[in-house]
């Protein structure tokens, strides 16, 4: 019998391991996360000249001695103690050539492991173009591990290091550990034998290694220019974001509808047909119209990384992002957040820190992302589109800027208290390493993009899926009447619709927290609207739509529902809606959490369920008092 | 007074003599090659004053100066 070989690849950040393992596997990879955390762990089924082998892609680490929560869980799976993984048949510890000493580090470590190692080493033509030379029969001997240069690009030296692999056995594991006397430093112990093997098996010739980085960082981390270039690379972001998405999203908007219209001829006329169409379809297709814009963002955010600007990023915010308590690797993540909040809290895996890591996820939300454009874009146009301030500026567009810095100076407010509070924690280290710039990596890139986006939209069909269905079902029982919609005129199936709506129980809770929402100057319908946007922020002005009769369909420019918000009156005959109504609620939506897609990833990325309820609750009592503020103190002040 | 790396000039060269910063911060600089002996360049500040960029070991970090103060050196000439 044979058994299948299981190999760890393990290296330091940078060192090319992703791409070497993207080479040996192809597509025939698995990510999933290891137990109990949120580390990625990759697995893939790697072709080695015949046989198949399991690789196990172990986090980027500098070091086996666990200072990071990456740290240790690699040091486990190297010593075979995490559930469910077996203990790797061998290691393949990669090394970047143009960083051998700090590399070698991490290696001599792994070598004093029980595994039999090979040394992959990467970056190798690089390296020589540098001007240096390796004899990798010395290094090899010195270390006691063969080394196999490898290309990842090119395919070089693959078939080697599969010999390599296939051939070592444990049995002929020769290292001994290096022996530590009591008084001396086992760093600086190791970096002396690290420094005797260098120096015996590489030449150096005189030449600087870092001149074509160092060029590009004199403009790109420049003390001016480099603030200027980041803000410009951000604004490019942005509008790729926003215009390129914008067709595929309305393919998609209308892509859904038609689905939604086919189940509906398909099915028979009755509750499975409405609940297909009306619950499962455009509860799942009102999330995943997003998807264009996750993915471009993902985009970004990957060849920000492999290229190696996302660090200098860091670089040049840390100062800015320390003063609240935050660390300058939050800097992009937050800036995400614009676009959308989920692909932000991934990107703050980067943030090796817990309490950081965490306090960046919770202010993430405060970022006016996209899902708040419909809903500010709505209220503008119903109140705000003819006045001008100053003459010349647009009001609407005065309150839209309001709406970002409310959430920005709300965010800052938030990481100052959270750090000095329930994630107190001494100002953390920043020791990053600057890697060389490097041409992405294409594959590299795409494979992260479409890994994280799959992340998104597998959510997408389990919890958000769940949700739909139940603000569906509130809004659908009881039934107000057993016609069966679709029998009257167009109409009357809206009339219809919206007396529905009002007799459902989400029409009920509309009119059981009316008297807590009164305050901030929103009736029971608005209160309805308020509950069903809860699952999805833009869903307000669907929901709008069909409250005010004209149908699901109108979006956030349609004269009719303009029309419909601004004539609409209450009861009493009062008008609903006034300009101070029209503020109030975009505060509200600036500052409140709804979106269950943004739950359902904190409580992923958190591993728990209490940060995201925390966040739930937090946020929606702040949006509440703010509200409250806003409304009470506008009347004062004798608006509305 | 002895002469910590946070008050090496940009472009200013030193030696390290001791890391003496607390654990996990200390062991960490120790990790990434900062051990006595080893020589290492100041290569720029961030735009407001920190953190800096320095090379050491033929590859560039970027450390606080909080932590840079942790590191004592001896100014070199290159």
């Amino acid at each position: 019998m044979t058994e299948t070989l299981t190999v760890a690849l393990a290296g330091n950040p940078n060192a090319g391991k992703t791409t070497l393992f993207n080479a040996l596997t192809g597509l025939r990879q698995k990510v999933a996360n290891f137990p109990g955390v949120t580390v990625e762990r990759k697995t893939g089924r790697w072709d080695a000249n015949g046989s198949l082998v399991d690789i196990i892609d172990l986090p980027g680490l500098y070091s086996l001695d666990a200072t990071s929560i990456d740290e240790e869980i690699a040091r486990k799976v190297l010593s075979g103690e995490t559930d469910g993984i077996e203990i790797p048949g061998v290691v393949i510890a990669v090394v970047d050539a143009t960083n051998l000493e700090r590399n070698l580090y991490l290696v001599t470590q792994i070598l004093e492991q029980e595994t039999p190692v090979i040394v992959a080493m990467t970056m190798t033509d690089l390296f020589e173009e540098q001007g240096h030379e390796v004899d990798v029969a010395k290094l090899s001997e010195m270390l006691g591990a063969q080394v196999v240069q490898v290309d990842a690009r090119t395919g070089r030296g693959l078939e080697e290091l599969a010999a390599a692999a296939l051939s070592v056995k444990r049995d002929t594991k020769t290292n001994p550990p290096i022996e530590f006397s009591d008084t001396e430093n086992p760093i600086f112990r190791r970096y002396k034998q690290i420094s005797d093997i260098v120096q015996a098996s590489v030449r150096h010739t005189d030449r600087d290694a870092h001149a074509f980085s160092d060029k590009i960082d004199r403009v790109l981390t420049h003390r001016f220019f480099g603030l200027v270039i980041l803000l410009a690379v951000l604004l490019l972001i942005f509008q790729v974001i926003f215009s390129w998405a914008a067709l595929p999203m309305d393919l998609l908007d209308a892509g859904f509808g038609s689905l939604a219209d086919a189940a509906k001829s398909v099915l028979p006329v009755g509750i499975l047909a409405d609940l297909v169409a009306d619950g499962i379809i455009a509860g799942v297709g009102g999330v995943l119209i997003f998807l264009p814009q996750i993915l471009l963002l993902f985009l970004f955010i990957s060849v920000l990384e492999d290229s190696g600007y996302m660090a200098r990023a860091a670089f040049l915010m840390d100062k800015l992002m320390s003063r609240v308590g935050l660390h300058g690797k939050a800097f992009l993540p937050l800036i995400s957040s614009f676009a959308c909040a989920i692909p932000g809290i991934m990107a703050t895996r980067t943030i090796e820190d817990r309490r950081d890591r965490f306090a960046t996820i919770m202010i993430a939300p405060f970022m006016s992302c996209s899902a708040r454009l419909p809903v500010y874009t709505l209220m503008i146009a119903a109140f705000f589109s003819t006045q001008v301030v100053f003459g010349f500026l647009s009001l609407g567009a005065v309150i839209m800027l309001g709406m970002y810095l409310l959430g920005i100076v709300l965010a800052i407010v938030a990481a100052f208290i959270f750090k000095r509070t329930i994630l107190k924690a001494p100002p953390p280290p920043f020791i990053m390493e600057m890697p060389p710039y490097r041409m992405p990596n294409i594959r590299t890139v795409f494979q992260n993009m479409l890994e994280r986006s799959w992340l998104f939209i597998k959510r997408a069909g389990t919890v958000i899926l769940a949700i739909s269905i139940i603000l569906w079902a509130l809004a659908y029982f009881p039934r107000t009447s057993e016609t069966p919609a679709g029998a009257g005129t167009e109409v009357a199936e809206q009339t219809g619709e919206s007396e529905q709506l009002a007799n459902s129980y989400a029409g009920m809770l509309g009119h059981a927290i009316e008297p807590v929402i009164e305050p901030l100057g929103f009736d029971w319908k608005i209160g309805v609207a308020l509950i069903a946007s809860f699952a999805a922020r833009e869903v307000l002005v669907s929901t709008l739509s069909i409250i005010y009769n004209v149908g699901a369909d109108a979006n956030e420019e349609s004269e009719t529902l303009l029309s419909a918000i601004r004539d609409a009156k209450r009861s009493d005959g009062t008008p609903a809606w006034t300009p101070l109504t029209a503020v109030t609620l975009m505060v509200f939506f600036v500052i409140a959490m709804q979106c269950m897609s943004t739950v359902a990833v904190v409580r992923r990325e958190t591993n728990s369920w209490s940060w995201p309820l925390f966040m739930v609750a937090h946020m929606t009592v702040l949006a509440y008092v703010a509200a409250l503020i806003t409304y009470q103190g506008g009347k004062f002040l004798g608006f509305g | 007074m002895t002469a910590t790396l946070s008050k090496v000039p940009d472009g200013g060269f030193a030696r390290v003599k001791a890391v003496v910063g607390e654990e996990p911060i200390s062991k960490r600089l120790m990790e990434m090659g900062i051990v006595p002996g080893v020589s290492i360049k100041v290569v720029k500040s961030a735009p407001f004053g920190d953190p800096i960029e320095i090379r050491v070991l033929g590859y560039n970090l970027a450390i606080r100066r909080n932590e840079a103060a942790t590191i004592h050196i001896d100014l070199t000439d290159e």
